[in-house]
């Protein structure tokens, strides 16, 4: 049965240094209040999973909280580059990060494998990349039944899944809409899971295309109002397009970046 | 089904058209010249950016029917303006269906569902393979890029495969620094070498003109040039020896409609609805 928890509690219990990490939320419901707590509370050494890599990954990269990112894109969408996470790879700053580089569908397969406790996962995927050469966990495997030659990828099991959705019951059911993306794999192939949610309701009405992740897979539940922010969470925000484009002054340089995590992270109010 | 080229409307080389190039952009042609070559009713797998551009502007122009997709899990999105993202709240709203990510890979784009797959990128090379990973080594970039995302599965998957990319010497080169997804890889039998369904890319549609891979080699020709461009221009900005169609055909201008739909989209790309 999920505990209801305050985020600081929830994230010192399920989060601990060197722990593999999932943050997901594709676009929509990013768990960044989450990401920041663990920030504040400066856990490290984090192996961090994520399909895309936007501002989250961004700031925990240069708040030297990654040691190793699995991840398929890496940008700040509709903006340009993600000046941290660049910085990292680049030029080792602030320190130096191991990557773990795949496509969406690989590192998709990745969830999809450790959600059903297998070993491994296949795809038709890769043929002819040079991500094959670079990226050790991508290897191939002949269909026994075919001879089909298809592309494989280990299965991924965080110690911990970190999602925000909309809506939890009181018993911790977790109730997602819209683009719900990899957030029920994330959680299913994970140890522990970390939920934030927009609202705490007595009953749930599911929505068109809504799911329902049962309480008992859930680890922790929080009530963190606006904790997708600055993307969104269907029925309760819209995407804060401004800060997306304000975060490419603010991350550009170094300085810029250690200010605003000093102002807002570590001495501030919750952004 | 409408014909691709209804639009497309190849003005022989020696009737030089009397349009006003001042009148529209050089990327404003590039957008238009790739909205054209969407076929009314396809399918179309979208990235964000200058694709997410052109399909839309197909659907207010020629291809009211394409169905739009989007790595998001949107299917069948009709957004009224313009996404800044692939996942923006106005494509799951307006889908007919938002189904999951394992989902969208796994059924839809690796079943080989979709006709069309629309991708741009940092580098292309002679075989219409694409780089979006790094500049410089991979393990010491210069300029770290994005990297893969969708990008490797929908170039093997998708029945055709359009890419749009702005043509300069930084763009056109040989060899790429990265192979993140494979056009025609080493040339002929190289997709086939692979396993891979999908037919490759057909058309590369750049700010100067179009290319399509020759039928036998693979290898892209210049087969239209965008109006006011020379073929010096295009010839100094490729990184290889490029080739030159022996049809070589003039693109036909942004009609009126085009430009007017394609800029009503662009204006309310940022204003919310």
């Amino acid at each position: 049965m999920a505990q209801l928890m305050e985020l600081d509690q929830a994230v010192s219990e399920l989060i601990h240094a060197g722990d593999t990490v999932a943050m997901e939320g594709f676009t929509h419901l990013i768990p960044h209040a989450a990401a920041q707590e663990t920030i504040r509370q400066g856990i490290g050494d984090l192996v961090l999973a994520r399909l895309t890599p936007d501002l989250l990954s961004d700031q925990m990269i240069g708040a030297g909280c990654v040691a190793k990112l699995i991840f398929s894109w890496g940008g700040n969408p509709g903006v340009g580059s993600l000046h941290r996470f660049r910085d990292a790879i680049e030029n080792g700053w602030p320190r130096p990060m191991e990557i773990e580089e795949h496509s969406h569908a690989g590192l998709t397969n990745r969830y999809v494998a450790g959600a059903s406790s297998l070993p491994f996962a296949i795809l038709r995927g890769y043929a002819g990349t040079s991500l094959l050469g670079k990226t050790a966990n991508i290897k191939s495997v002949e269909c026994p039944f075919t001879g089909e030659q298809l592309a494989a990828v280990p299965a991924l099991n965080p110690d911990v899944a970190v999602v925000h959705a909309q809506q939890a019951d009181s018993a911790g059911n977790v109730h997602i809409w819209g683009i719900t993306g990899v957030q029920k794999e994330a959680i299913l192939s994970s140890r522990r899971s970390l939920v934030t949610v927009e609202e705490i309701v007595d009953h749930i009405d599911l929505r068109p295309g809504g799911i329902v992740i049962p309480s008992w897979v859930v680890t922790a539940f929080v009530h963190a109002p606006g904790g997708a922010h600055p993307s969104y969470a269907a029925g309760y925000s819209e995407r804060d397009n401004q800060y997306y484009s304000d975060w490419e002054a603010i991350s550009r340089s170094r300085e810029g970046f250690k200010q605003w995590l000093d102002e807002v992270i570590y001495k501030g109010e919750r952004r | 089904m409408a014909r691709r080229g209804d639009l497309q409307g190849r003005a022989a080389m020696t009737e030089e058209t009397n349009e006003d190039q001042s009148s529209y952009s050089r990327q404003e042609m590039m957008v238009v010249a790739a909205s054209r070559a969407l076929v009314d009713g396809q399918v179309c797998f979208v990235g964000i950016g200058a694709p997410s551009t052109a399909a839309n502007l197909a659907r207010r122009t020629h291809a009211p029917n394409l169905v739009l997709v989007y790595e998001s899990g949107c299917i069948g999105a009709k957004p009224t303006r313009l996404p800044l993202s692939i996942g923006d709240g106005e494509l799951a709203e307006t889908a007919d269906s938002v189904v999951s990510v394992p989902e969208i890979f796994n059924y839809w784009l690796q079943a080989g569902r979709i006709d069309v797959g629309f991708l741009g990128a940092a580098q292309i090379d002679r075989f219409a393979n694409l780089n979006t990973t790094v500049i410089g080594p991979y393990e010491h970039p210069k300029v770290r890029l994005p990297g893969a995302g969708g990008a490797p599965e929908i170039a093997a998957s998708c029945k055709e495969v359009l890419v749009m990319i702005k043509m300069n010497k930084t763009t056109f080169v040989d060899p790429l620094d990265f192979r993140t997804s494979i056009g025609f890889g080493d040339g002929a039998g190289s997709r086939e070498a692979l396993g891979l369904r999908g037919r490759g890319p057909t058309m590369v549609i750049t700010d100067l003109g179009l290319l399509r891979p020759d039928p036998v080699s693979c290898e892209l020709v210049l087969t239209d040039l965008h109006p006011g461009v020379s073929l010096e221009e295009v010839r100094e900005m490729a990184g290889w020896r490029l080739r030159i169609s022996e049809t070589l055909s003039r693109t036909v201008a942004p009609t009126e409609a085009e430009l007017t739909a394609l800029r009503a989209l662009e204006s309310a790309g940022s204003v919310k609805k």
